[in-house]
């Protein structure tokens, strides 16, 4: 109650919470295709290497979340390129860039004069932090990336689904891949403000994984993963409010119990199946 | 008669020992051609290099008088291992949809005439009373009339099949072969296939590949090619499934 009391006295909580939502949109529409297209791994590997971005924006004096933004893009374009050419060696060159990135980065942000950064901000987000500046960032991020998934849906899901057939129809497979990847960088990008470049990709994947288990094309996946994710920033936000819990990391542990939760729900509902067919 | 597909000269490896050797090969407009041969004889890796997903080492391929890069949208193509993951969230009408893909606009949604060739397709192939369904509840014969489904929606003119039948019962093989031969009244269709013996029923032409590749006329197939063609005796065993 005291939340909700504080949210229409304070603006920051106001734009915590409008935060909150505009980036489970990102989250939503763009995890569900780094779920069913089985790229966790390099979506953890293009947030983590996004600190090599912010930490030279810094030093340069420029704004932390445009460099986020310019690095996650190069950072999906080069994890994209090392996908299509090196697929055996695709592990090893992604970790390599994951921890090159964020070494990048600390190195930037430690020789940055007069003025020491929070890394944890950055590290595990700090939403109560959010500004109008990074509202309208927000804003149109999504606007562009629904545009996007809009007008190329039947070409994103024929190569999520089945790139040999999707070629074969002459979709661009590596134009879409290469774009995919760089939605997923947005998304990333907006997610860093709420929980941070380090607990991102549990937010990206989490809320469309629970989705996945209760409904069946990845359009509703992602109408129902949007809703999770808004929800789960809204409850741990306010979770962490009274007691002054930094809200990232609530955040994060209210959709890993959430996940917990339906995963075993579906399990049991899928033995209670099993056990009607069978004693029919 | 036109060829629609001219294999000429071709010779491929994967960076090993040669898969292909100096295979020529013309399919006809309107022919149903099998191509038939032992395990790792090369029958897949021509049907790839016809669709232009793999490049010959030597020689050179044309579909429709293309490259096989640009005529492969004119074939619809039914692999032998789907290469996507069964439990992917898509129903059996999105697969088939998916099928107009490089057919339709290339932006925004499915038109009216998409969702009505589907329709047709779905009927055709007898599965229009599973479209709601997802991929992984279905048996392997449901999932080969979906795939086979997909590959109709682009209304193609050569249709291509990978062993479509190597891991469904023999009914349901029969089921689609007349299939196949209903639909080769508009299309030219190519079938790889391990039993020379079953699709000489629907075949006029059986292309032998075992790295080399040899035309017959199914009528012409005997012992002695089988021998010939699978490097050892063959038993022949006369049975009905009546």
């Amino acid at each position: 109650m005291e939340f909700i009391h504080s949210l229409t006295q304070h603006a920051f909580l106001q734009h915590a919470l409008l935060a909150g939502l505009l980036a489970s949109i990102g989250c939503g529409v763009m995890g569900s295709y780094v779920v069913v297209k089985r790229i966790g791994f390099l979506a953890g590997g293009i947030a983590h290497a996004v600190l090599g971005g912010m930490g030279a924006a810094f030093f340069f004096g420029a704004e932390p979340m445009f460099g986020a933004l310019i690095a996650a893009i190069m950072v999906a374009l080069l994890i994209g390129w090392v996908s299509l050419g090196w697929r055996q060696q695709e592990d090893t060159l992604i970790g390599a860039m994951w921890a090159v990135g964020m070494a990048t980065g600390i190195l930037f942000i430690s020789q940055t004069p007069g003025y020491q950064v929070d890394l944890m901000t950055y590290l595990f987000g700090n939403i109560l932090l959010v500004t109008s500046q990074d509202l309208w960032l927000m804003m149109t991020l999504d606007i562009l990336l629904l545009l996007l998934v809009l007008l190329y849906y039947r070409q994103f899901l024929a190569v999520a689904f089945d790139e040999e057939f999707a070629r074969l129809r002459g979709v661009p497979v590596a134009l879409f891949y290469m774009l995919l990847l760089c939605l997923v960088a947005v998304s990333v990008v907006l997610l860093i403000r709420i929980v941070g470049l380090v607990l991102v990709i549990a937010l990206l994947t989490l809320p469309a994984a629970i989705a996945l288990q209760y409904v069946h094309t990845v359009g509703r996946m992602m109408i129902v993963a949007t809703i999770l994710g808004a929800l789960f920033c809204v409850l741990g936000l306010a979770v962490s409010y009274q007691p002054d819990l930094p809200a990232g990391a609530t955040i994060i542990l209210v959709a890993g119990m959430a996940y917990l939760l339906s995963t075993l729900l579906t399990s049991l509902r899928q033995r209670y199946k099993a056990r009607v067919i069978t004693t029919r | 008669m036109t060829a629609v597909i001219s294999v000429k000269d071709v010779t491929f490896s994967y960076g090993g020992p040669v898969v292909l050797e100096d295979v020529n090969l013309d399919v006809e407009d309107g022919e149903f051609l099998g191509v038939v041969g032992p395990n790792a004889g090369g029958k897949s890796t021509l049907l790839r290099l016809m669709l232009g997903l793999l490049e010959p080492t030597t020689g050179s391929i044309e579909v429709g008088r293309r490259d096989p890069s640009e005529g492969s949208r004119a074939i619809g193509y039914v692999p032998q291992y789907p290469p996507f993951v069964r439990d992917f969230p898509i129903t059996v009408e999105q697969t088939v949809l998916l099928g107009r893909l490089g057919t339709a606009r290339a932006m925004g949604g499915y038109s009216r005439r998409d969702r009505d060739i589907a329709d047709r397709v779905m009927t055709e192939t007898e599965i229009s009373n599973i479209q709601g369904r997802r991929l992984n509840t279905l048996s392997g014969g449901q999932l080969q009339r979906v795939l086979l489904a997909r590959a109709l929606a682009s209304e193609p003119k050569i249709l291509m099949l990978d062993e479509p039948t190597a891991n469904i019962d023999v009914r349901v093989e029969s089921d689609i072969f007349e299939l196949l031969r209903k639909l080769n009244q508009r299309a030219t269709i190519i079938v790889v296939s391990h039993d020379i013996g079953f699709i000489s029923q629907y075949v006029e032409r059986v292309a032998c590949v075992n790295r080399t590749l040899i035309c017959h006329a199914t009528l012409a197939i005997d012992g002695k090619v089988i021998q010939e063609l699978y490097g050892g005796d063959v038993h022949m065993v006369e049975h009905s499934h009546g």
